[in-house]
């Protein structure tokens, strides 16, 4: 089976730009891409592209072929929609297209327009990634649905919000050098316990912020790679996803995430790789809690003690595995259908020395990328190993 | 509000909510013995098509909870208020917990259903009462 290569990265810089379009910012993420993967545009077969509001934030919907017009690619288009995991599963098609022979050369990535809504209006919006009926109806927000999650882990394991500070305090610290990061700056583990609260105990500090933003990826064949002597020496070599009911009330556990251990369980045995062989992730930390049970679901900790793994150092730039080496979806921002296509981007770069913060994980060789829709209902993940 | 000429009926759920306003709760219960809640046609645990009402239990657990601060936009009047996921046996449900203080609710707290009004909105919210 062919390896599927990420031959151009790029990148719009996360943050609050509310006058911005969609069609603009994905142009933008798909400009840098092309003139890093040296890639023609007329050699494009189709554009995967995910995104999560796009009728609510900017009243269209049907933008599979509008991006692909900003992009200016002629070919078919389609958009995927998984909530925050829309272009996690955009890139997982286009892996399964390369790899089964039908596609050798596809743009991939997301974009999303969230701040012109207004804190309430993103809020709403986000919302309705949850169960409509039966949680959005009882007033479960995106930050509520995670902080039930929460009080569940620490009803269950332990731990206090002290513990989740310090994951805050360690994906802004990765951030400060990531010019493209919506926050460049440091907190303190004070600053996340004396936030306001937002849905307790999750305050302002335990949440991702409001973010526009694109990303989007050339990926090729390996044979395209060959014959075109792209320099691409980092492989998507293991996809996975899984999904779980819709209401957080219907799943076996409040305090785990069976959708993103699948994903995981998919993506490892599908790259012929075990926890034990991940040298850094970058994992959907929308929320604090997040991040700690995404940790759990991809056994980079055991189950119960993920909580403890930022304030312990395990998972910080020098630590053994470090997580969110970007800022993650904390410091470097969430603009939630660019999310997925930005982690493979960064683990990309990463692995190739070419991020600012590479120097952290100077010998590895191999990166995972994980990335979950709503209160992970859905997840994909993604490994990648320099292959060149 | 509930009441609008131009307020479309969700089959299952309004019923639901009638039902439970009546004191009439149920859950949806399949040939396996598997409890779900409406509208459904098919078992999500075993696929079957198999699905009669039951009763809802009086009283169930709190098994988690959020006191909310930032709500959307339809929650605006009523924050902070406390969700709670509350295990009823067969089936857990999500509601706001109403009655006692937000700050004083906590896991294992025992409740019974409640249907109650949305300030800001007026419309039908799944509420939960301290039993
Ligand atoms: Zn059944």
């Amino acid at each position: 089976m062919s390896d599927v290569r990420v031959a151009g990265t790029g990148l719009t810089p996360f943050g609050n730009s509310p006058e911005r379009t969609g069609r603009d910012l994905f142009a933008e993420a798909s400009i840098a891409a092309f003139e890093e993967s040296g890639v023609p545009r007329d050699d494009v077969e189709a554009v995967l592209y995910g995104n999560f509001m796009g009728e609510l934030s900017e009243h269209q919907g049907h933008q599979g072929p509008l991006m692909a017009e900003a992009a200016g690619v002629r070919a078919p288009a389609t958009r995927y929609e998984s909530a925050c995991a829309s272009s996690g599963v955009a890139v997982r098609e286009a892996v399964k297209r390369i790899r089964n022979g039908e596609n050798d050369v596809l743009l991939v990535g997301g974009a999303e327009r969230m701040t012109n809504l207004g804190t309430a209006g993103a809020t709403e919006a986000l919302a309705i990634a949850a169960d409509d009926l039966w949680e959005v109806r009882a007033g479960v927000t995106f930050p509520g649905a995670y902080a039930l999650m929460a009080q569940a882990y620490f009803d269950e394991f332990g731990g206090e919000h002290e513990d989740l500070a310090h994951i805050a305090v360690k994906n802004h610290e990765n951030a400060l050098t990531n010019e493209k990061a919506q926050y460049q700056r440091a907190i303190e583990v004070a600053d996340v316990l004396e936030a306001p609260p937002v849905s307790e105990p999750l305050g302002l500090y335990d949440a991702c912020p409001i973010s526009d933003g694109a990303s989007a990826l050339v990926l090729t064949s390996e044979s395209y790679a060959a014959k075109h002597d792209l320099e691409a020496p980092v492989a998507i070599t293991g996809t996975g996803q899984g999904g779980d009911r819709m209401a957080l009330h219907d799943r076996e556990h409040l305090a785990r995430s069976p959708a993103a251990r699948e994903a995981g369980a998919e993506a490892y045995a599908d790259a012929g790789v075990d926890a034990g062989d991940v040298d850094f992730a970058e994992v959907h930390d929308c929320f604090t809690i997040a991040e700690v049970l995404a940790l759990e679901a991809l056994d980079l900790e055991p189950i119960g003690e993920g909580i403890s793994a930022a304030r312990n150092g395990r998972t910080t730039a020098d630590g053994e595995t470090p997580i969110n080496l970007s800022g993650g979806l904390k410091a470097k921002g969430h603009p939630v259908g660019a999310t997925g296509a930005s982690q493979i981007a960064e683990v990309t770069d990463l692995l190739a020395g070419e991020h600012p913060n590479s120097d952290h994980v100077a010998d590895a060789t191999t990166g995972v990328a994980h990335n979950a829709g709503g209160t992970v209902a859905s997840a994909t993940v993604h490994v990648l190993e320099v292959v060149a | 509000m509930s009441d609008s000429e131009n307020e479309v009926h969700d089959a299952g759920f309004d019923n639901w909510l009638a039902a439970a306003e009546e004191g009439d709760a149920y859950y949806l219960e399949c040939a396996n013995g598997h409890g779900s809640l409406p509208p459904r046609r098919v078992c999500p645990d075993c696929g079957s098509t198999d699905l009669a009402e039951a009763d809802l239990p009086e009283t169930g657990d709190i098994q988690t909870f959020t006191v909310t601060h930032v709500p959307t936009p339809a929650f605006e009047e009523d924050a902070p208020y406390a969700t709670a996921v509350v295990d009823f046996g067969s089936v857990r449900l999500t509601g706001q917990v109403v009655g006692v203080d937000p700050e004083a609710v906590e896991t294992g707290l025992s409740v019974e259903l409640e249907i109650t009004v949305s300030e800001t909105t007026g419309e039908r919210v799944i509420g939960l009462r301290p039993a």
